[in-house]
């Protein structure tokens, strides 16, 4: 909080400012994680099955099943490339499995295990919730900890058995009676014991397969399960293990929702609706898109992207005290001081509303701060209205449009939503082709889609709503009736008033973040731009005036590795340490305006040369040049390109 | 056959036993029996055994030791994951946890030999003492004291013990270079067809007669046997066909000695087992599944390696198809491909000698950062700032195993890449970004 008002635009209402970010922000992420649950729950609740079939056929004790005991039961799931997002699919798988099938699961990370034992450990201190013991010096703390607090266990799967029949024994015997009186958990007296790979691509194979025929020795008393997480293809299990190593596991596949459909399914719920007053304006929405979509596919990032955007806004707009629910909305317009008045006067969207009103209301808003706190609540709630018709109607269109051949206005809400969000989406060509082409539609088709159209505008509220229902409906029996041509009217006319773009809506700088240079700064950084800005021109971040110079040009007064940064530039290939030398000691005894015949030459020359073995180092740490054996006194560049 | 098994200082009825449960094994047991002598005699310190896989190591000599009732001590070389385990193991098994509690952290050999005379002479033998060594190929990557040590155990402790090792390695593999005891070596060769087929008929299903289960395991190793020869697997897939094998007679088609249509049922179902279950494409609960299903639903039933297909973000699909580009093309040539100007070189100009063979013959070479990005920059269509996630993609891309670094992981300036997918993989990536990839390859020049 202390940061959050450290530097803020309009310190005095900061705080609750800061309130309403945290409100929000909480809101929004309780949201996507309920959302995230949602879209995961298919393929979570088809893998508990799995385990619990597994865990069901091992005590039959039919022939076939018998005869092969011996294979681990596996589950590849494959869950795309977005490795950031998958620690939350293990997470909840984790949590699931832990409260219907089996209270013993461990999931372990490629990283953290290089080698066999390391895995072992891992493994079992999960399962034991014990400190393990792995004779290596690393441990000497652990080892003096645990031996107070456990008998310190050996780290191999045999501690493992003995400790999970003394588990199974002990439930067995301890809680006959709870066992009985809940015949609705037919749980299975042995639970099996799950292990979960979470990134199976950066494992070891040798580790990986010595494990496996580990626990393969110990599978008939053990009952054990894989659940390997693969980011590619399901054909990197057989890259990996060789055919003794997987003969040995049944694997079955689980695929996982494409990342793109379920960042449709966030945008949907999160953006495309009228529920957060938060929004984001053309151009930032554009940079998070293309971060997901050229980047990394991440719909963790994207849903991060937000939460920086969201705080910023409220940073560094005072106004946003503005952007809450309608009520508090209403309540903190009231609360306005004079300064945030006078913001909102100038304010390019309200400037633009104040042209538009009379000479002698316009002098009434800027002189009577009552007044203006009025309209300024009628204004709001427009804008409230607003976002309450923009988006059934943006649905509306999208509805008509998407099943149009060669997509005009594109296949997802989200194009359509950002064309909106730019310009009037009417005077888009797009638009034009997608209205004659929608005129072209047969006409059972179109019909359709006009009464899906009419189901996404039947739980709006607004009144505009209503009666474009109302049209609507109309419009679809008229079209029953054959009757086409008099009707086109009514179905362009509905976007014009509501799918203007939010620039025009007077006040929307109260709702929508639009710096997008800061989003991308923050969220695609580019550290050797920002280096190499910071050599050729310190000016800009060390804001010191002396340092100030035309374009093009460093300073004879800049710090030492920008001269020598700047010298190198006008090399080649390979610099020679000497004349590089003493190029520098010429700009630099310029700087400090010495008469290069005076006598202490010889002693200044030190200082400089060591000044100058500090910057070319100091160059090499940032990787621009490092020795080379091709040529003696000189060094190679590894970067193109000069002055 | 019993006879073979008889030996002084053991019970025959329990001889008899062993021999029921390995047929076709008498041979070596008896020469093992042989060496091994009578419980209290000295035993020869070290013998080596080797064989392929599911010859029937272990299972002889657990039979053995068990139904004898000998004293041992059976570790898997694998799973003792430092030599504290393997020690562990052999002290608990011989003289109780007290013994084993007694190791200090990460013991040494000596501790091991000093705690094991201690104890020793306690309890001295009364009969010869038997370690087993399962996987004992593993043993060469220990310690090189290890193996002699072991060799010699006898005369360390100075007790009736004896090493055996298991292997699927030939001894001449092991052989220290500084020298060790040799021990005796023992070979299981691999099991004969007709000696398959008596194990195999051996576990029978219990509702149906044994010349059945003997006729259907004949059929099997008629398919089978030409491309696999692994006991175990091969008993794996006995159990799984079997149902379907049994179906007819279910039905009441056939009765059970009509071998002849029995075959014509079952043979297309076992070729389709050898290029699906067999090869792990299909997991075996799926197999079974599919054998419930009709024959045309069994048809969507895709394999493991049928899932190629992996979404990639925009710029990782550039950079993978640069890498490739980098990997199969010979680095002057970038010249051609990626200036404007190149002029017209052609390409019996530029040839050397050892590059008419194809590269992609050759497989991919190594590449540095630098060309990487220089090929990405000129492949992909608009400006890309240099940012930071451009170059976390390159490393994900390693993590995924789609490029390999080659150079050390430590090495920080210019590292090296590989790139690590087939052509048609790539050709699939660069036809959804519309990249025609094979014109700037210069074996298809």
């Amino acid at each position: 909080e202390d940061h959050f008002t450290n530097g803020c635009e309009g310190a005095d209402n900061s705080e609750i400012r800061f309130k309403l970010c945290q409100d929000l922000w909480h809101k929004i992420r309780a949201d996507t994680e309920v959302l995230q649950d949602e879209l995961n729950r298919k393929i979570l609740d088809s893998l508990l099955d799995f385990t619990r079939k597994c865990s069901s056929t091992r005590q039959h004790s039919d022939w076939a099943s018998q005869m092969r005991a011996s294979e681990i039961p596996t589950a590849a799931l494959v869950l795309g490339v977005n490795v950031p997002d998958h620690d939350m699919t293990f997470q909840s798988l984790s949590e699931l499995l832990q409260q219907s099938v089996t209270p013993h699961v461990a999931s372990v990370q490629a990283k953290e295990c290089g080698a066999l034992k390391h895995l072992m450990k891992r493994v079992l201190e999960r399962l034991m919730d014990t400190v393990v013991t792995v004779d290596d010096e690393e441990e000497e703390e652990t080892e003096q900890t645990s031996t107070q607090l456990h008998k310190s266990v050996h780290c191999s799967l045999s501690t493992l058995c003995d400790w999970y029949n003394a588990k199974t024994m002990k439930s067995k015997t301890g809680t006959p009676g709870k066992k009985r009186s809940s015949p609705v958990r037919d749980d299975p007296q042995q639970p099996p014991v799950v292990i979960i790979f979470k990134d199976l691509e950066a494992f070891n194979p040798k580790v990986l397969q010595d494990f496996i025929l580990i626990c393969s020795r110990y599978v008939e008393r053990l009952p054990l399960m894989f659940i390997f997480g693969i980011a590619t293809s399901p054909s990197t299990i057989q890259h990996m293990l060789p055919h003794s190593v997987s003969s040995l596991l049944c694997i079955e596949l689980f695929q996982s929702l494409s990342c793109t459909q379920h960042l449709a399914t966030v945008i949907d719920k999160l953006i495309l609706t009228p529920q957060f007053p938060f929004k984001l304006n053309g151009k930032v929405m554009q940079v998070l898109m293309s971060i997901f979509l050229y980047h990394d596919f991440s719909v963790r990032n994207f849903i991060k992207g937000v939460q920086l955007a969201l705080l910023e806004h409220f940073h560094s707009q005072p106004l946003s005290v503005l952007c809450c629910k309608k009520k508090e909305a209403l309540l903190n317009v009231m609360q306005l001081s004079h300064h945030d008045l006078e913001s909102i006067r100038h304010l390019l969207s309200f400037r633009r509303y104040v042209e538009k009103q009379e000479p002698q209301e316009q002098l009434n808003l800027f002189r009577d701060d009552t007044h203006l706190k009025e309209v300024c609540q009628k204004l709001i709630k427009d804008l409230r209205k607003y976002h309450k018709n923009y988006y059934p109607v943006l649905r509306c269109l999208h509805t008509l449009t998407s099943s149009l051949p060669r997509y005009p206005l594109g296949k997802q809400v989200r194009e359509l939503h950002l064309i909106c969000l730019e310009k009037n989406v009417w005077e888009n060509e797009d638009y034009q082709t997608a209205m004659k082409l929608l005129k072209m539609l047969a006409k059972d088709e179109l019909i359709a889609s006009l009464q899906r159209c009419v189901e996404i505008l039947q739980p709006v509220k607004s009144k505009k709503m209503k009666k474009a229902l109302v049209e609507l409906e109309e419009l679809l029996a008229k079209f029953k009736q054959l009757d086409i041509n008099s009707s086109w009217a009514n179905i362009t006319l509905a976007p014009r008033s509501h799918l203007s773009p939010p620039e025009s809506q007077t006040l929307n700088e109260v709702c929508y973040y639009s710096s997008s240079a800061t989003v991308r700064r923050h969220l695609n950084a580019t550290p050797r731009t920002s280096i190499q800005a910071a050599l050729s021109s310190p000016y800009y971040y060390l804001q010191n005036e002396s340092l100030k110079t035309e374009d093009g040009t460093v300073s004879n007064a800049a710090p030492d590795i920008c001269i020598a940064y700047k010298l190198h530039l006008e090399c080649g290939r390979l610099i020679n340490l000497y004349d590089w030398l003493e190029a520098y000691a010429t700009v630099v005894s310029a700087a400090e305006g010495n008469n290069p015949d005076s006598d202490n030459v010889r002693k200044v020359e030190e200082v400089k040369h060591a000044r100058f073995i500090q910057a070319v180092s100091e160059l090499e740490f940032l990787g621009f040049i490092k020795s080379t054996k091709q040529k003696t006194d000189h060094v190679a560049r590894l970067t193109w390109g000069g002055c | 056959m019993a006879a073979l098994l008889q030996h002084a200082g053991y019970e025959e009825e329990r001889l008899l036993r062993v021999a029921q449960q390995m047929p076709c094994r008498e041979v070596q047991a008896g020469m093992l029996l042989s060496l091994m002598g009578q419980p209290q005699q000295y035993s020869y310190p070290s013998i080596f055994i080797y064989g392929h896989r599911a010859s029937g190591k272990s299972h002889v000599m657990h039979v053995l030791l068990k139904e004898l009732e000998l004293p041992h001590a059976t570790v898997s070389c694998v799973e003792c994951v430092s030599v504290a385990l393997l020690f562990e193991q052999v002290l608990l098994s011989f003289f109780g946890c007290d013994a084993a509690s007694l190791l200090p952290r990460s013991p040494s050999l000596s501790d091991f030999v000093r705690i094991y005379r201690q104890q020793c002479s306690q309890s001295p033998a009364k009969q010869t003492r038997y370690i087993v060594m399962e996987k004992a190929e593993l043993l060469r990557d220990t310690d090189a004291n290890l193996l002699p040590a072991l060799l010699r155990l006898q005369e360390l402790v100075e007790d009736n013990v004896t090493i055996i090792l298991l292997s699927e390695i030939v001894w001449d593999k092991f052989r220290p270079n500084t020298g060790c005891f040799e021990p005796l070596l023992l070979h299981f060769p691999d099991y004969s067809k007709g000696e398959l087929q008596q194990i195999l008929s051996q576990d029978r299903h219990p509702s149906y007669t044994a010349e059945f289960y003997s006729s259907y395991i004949n059929i099997l190793l008629g398919v089978f046997y030409s491309v696999c020869r692994d006991l175990r697997e091969l008993r794996h897939l006995a159990a799984l066909n079997f149902s379907k094998f049994c179906e007819p007679l279910a039905e009441g088609k056939v009765k059970e000695t009509d071998t002849h249509k029995l075959w014509r049922n079952i043979e297309p179902h076992l070729k389709k087992a050898m290029q699906t279950v067999y090869l792990r494409e299909v997991s075996s609960l799926q197999w079974e599944q599919m054998q419930q299903m009709e024959e045309k639903e069994s048809g969507a039933l895709r394999g493991l390696s049928a899932h190629t297909h992996v979404e990639l973000p925009y710029y990782s699909k550039f950079l993978l198809i640069a890498a490739y580009l980098a990997s199969y093309n010979p680095a002057r040539t970038d010249k051609r491909f990626f200036l404007k100007h190149h002029g017209k070189i052609k390409k019996t100009n530029f040839l050397k000698k050892n590059e008419k063979t194809s590269n992609h013959l050759l497989g991919p070479k190594p590449f540095p950062l630098d060309r990487l990005l220089a090929i990405f920059y000129s492949v992909v269509d608009n400006r890309v700032a240099p940012t930071a996630s451009i170059f976390s993609q390159i490393s994900s891309l390693v993590t995924l195993q789609l490029l390999t670094q080659v150079s050390h992981d430590d090495q920080l300036d210019a590292p090296k890449y590989k790139c690590a997918v087939s052509m048609d993989f790539i050709c699939a990536i660069s036809r959804t970004v519309n990249f025609d990839i094979v014109k700037y390859l210069y074996d298809f020049l």
